[in-house]
């Protein structure tokens, strides 16, 4: 069935998947940063992807190139099925364009990505971090960030 | 704090064109924020013209901890996320572990993971009421609320021994067994909550304060709530028909008779139609699951993940030595990730789990309903009167150690 929906993406532009991991049941497909946009689009008109279940940003540890992944959890609000994309980022480019103009929802994600592991994400409305206060130093999530930080936080 | 207006794109236009504008921050101590969630309200006269939601005062760094904790550590972090439905962040984080390692669990353990599920649901709920009321301005109603919720936990206590940070469910199974006398304190509890169920119906909804409170207030469609990634009663209460415990079934969800309910108008009456029904719903699910309660194993099979019994330990050598393993050097978990979606009270939790083969996760995310629910205030808020934002917020049934992790 999650089959499908890689078949057609082959079939609608072949460089728009670079790989495809299946297990437990749940399908991953690798996406070029530059067509995640595209991607997202075009399983949201034509097989009804009409919601962003999930947005999360990933961190493999500082020597991994690439560095960063982002996973977007696809979900049909209509059909029930749920999908899985994932971009993968480098460290030196940690860029990828947003997709708040398909679904709203993106908005808070993305903000939380950024926020924990300084991924940007190009054309969002308001990208500002969102858990941790804004003079915060570093980003939290990423595996090279001590678990005590560097340094008491204080207020001031 | 990070968000001084003067950076919001936008603001800057409505600060020069209107003059009688005013910025109203409402929290993180006000008492009807549930916690300690902050909102700008940039107010013309009593009408908001923006809101916008300041969050990460309880921020903890969870996610960053459960990299650093064993699998079995990261239940009782799960506790402390939606303190109102702990047991829901613990079936969601154990589903997730036991996906990646394709156990099998036992029908008992599955049938008593509905029941606490959905009593759980009716204590969230029982929370939601009371302290939505109490914003509103009926204030006996938390009163009843919270004696009926004090039941269920008193249930949950007799079972694993905590009440507000329960962690009964582990990977492959349960803590323990329920308790002798369990069903029939269960039983005592089903008959009495909907007599309390009547009480609410009288107290709330025929009052007609209430409803001109909540009718027609914070209204979003259906297509806007699935854009803004609304899940649980928020959705339904929008029209859309979608309940994952029937759409993307688990513990064996598919094989209980319950219906969902949908309101239409999609307002903070819509959303608190829908709660009420289903607290009906969650009794009728907690009703079938007692009757099908039989005796068997409450753990699977899998004796390098699961904790031994006390009494094997004192007979069997490998159980001792499995016992040894699992509490110093934890489990390993074969690589993979996986996306455990539940339907918890608030909405779709989401786990997303990735293991890179060893005894801790690679990264663990939550994906809380309150959270995405709480995005979408703005929207809802956007024109409509202060007072009518407290009862907003009440109608989303946010609860901010989710939204902060």
């Amino acid at each position: 069935m999650l089959q499908e929906f890689v078949e057609k993406l082959k079939a609608q532009d072949g460089g728009w998947v670079t790989d495809v991991v299946e297990g437990h049941g749940e399908v991953t497909v690798i996406v070029p940063r530059e067509n995640i946009v595209d991607v997202c689009t075009f399983l949201k008109a034509t097989h009804d992807f009409d919601m962003l279940a999930d947005l999360c940003g990933g961190d493999r540890g500082p020597e991994e190139d690439p560095r960063f992944e982002i996973n977007y959890h696809l979900f049909s609000t209509k059909h029930h099925n749920r999908l899985r994309l994932k971009v993968l980022l480098s460290e030196d480019d940690p860029h990828v364009a947003t997709v708040t103009t398909l679904w709203k929802t993106a908005d808070w994600h993305e903000r939380e990505t950024f926020d924990l592991f300084g991924v940007i994400f190009d054309g969002h409305p308001d990208l500002r971090r969102i858990l941790l206060p804004s003079d915060f130093d570093g980003h939290a999530l990423r595996k090279d960030y001590p678990l005590r930080g560097y340094e008491p936080y204080s207020m001031n | 704090m990070s968000t001084a207006v003067e950076n919001i794109p936008g603001l800057e236009v409505l600060d020069q064109s209107l003059e009688s504008q005013m910025t109203l921050s409402m929290g993180p101590q006000h008492p009807s924020t549930h916690g300690v969630l902050r909102l700008d309200l940039r107010l013309d006269g009593e009408l908001v013209v923006k809101a916008i939601p300041d969050i990460g005062y309880l921020h903890t760094g969870m996610e960053k901890l459960f990299e650093y904790k064993k699998y079995q550590q990261g239940i009782v972090i799960t506790d402390r996320m939606d303190y109102l439905n702990p047991l829901g962040n613990n079936l969601a984080y154990v589903m997730a572990a036991e996906k990646l390692l394709d156990l099998e669990i036992p029908q008992r353990a599955q049938t008593i993971r509905v029941l606490f599920c959905e009593l759980q649901r009716i204590a969230s709920h029982m929370v939601w009421l009371g302290t939505h009321a109490l914003d509103i301005g009926a204030m006996s109603v938390f009163f009843y609320c919270f004696r009926q919720r004090e039941k269920i936990m008193n249930l949950i206590e007799a079972a694993s021994g905590g009440r507000m940070t329960p962690s009964y469910f582990r990977i492959g199974g349960l803590m323990m067994d329920l308790p002798a006398g369990f069903e029939r304190r269960c039983k005592q509890f089903q008959d009495d909550f909907l007599e309390a169920m009547n009480t609410f119906e009288t107290l709330v909804t025929g009052n007609t304060l209430w409803q001109s409170r909540t009718m027609g207030i914070g209204i979003i469609s259906g297509e806007e709530a699935i854009n803004w990634g609304l899940t649980g009663p928020c959705l339904r209460g929008s029209g859309v028909d979608l309940d994952l415990r029937r759409d993307n079934p688990y513990t064996g969800y598919d094989t209980y008779d319950f219906n969902v309910p949908v309101e239409t108008d999609g307002d903070v009456w819509a959303r608190f139609r829908v709660r009420m029904r289903e607290c009906y719903e969650s009794h009728k699910i907690v009703r079938q699951a007692l009757e099908r309660l039989r005796p068997g194993p409450i753990k699977a099979d899998a004796p390098k993940v699961v904790l031994p019994d006390r009494d094997d330990m004192r007979k069997h050598m490998d159980s001792l030595i499995h016992h040894f393993l699992i509490v110093a050097e934890g489990f390993n978990i074969p690589a993979g990730e996986v996306y455990m979606p539940i339907e918890a009270s608030k909405g779709e939790l989401g786990v997303y789990m990735k293991s890179n083969g060893g005894p801790k996760p690679d990264r663990v995310h939550f994906r809380g309903p309150s959270f995405v629910n709480l995005s979408a205030l703005p929207v809802m808020s956007e024109g409509e009167m202060v007072a009518d934002v407290v009862a907003i917020i009440g109608s989303l049934d946010i609860v901010l150690g989710e939204i902060d992790r």
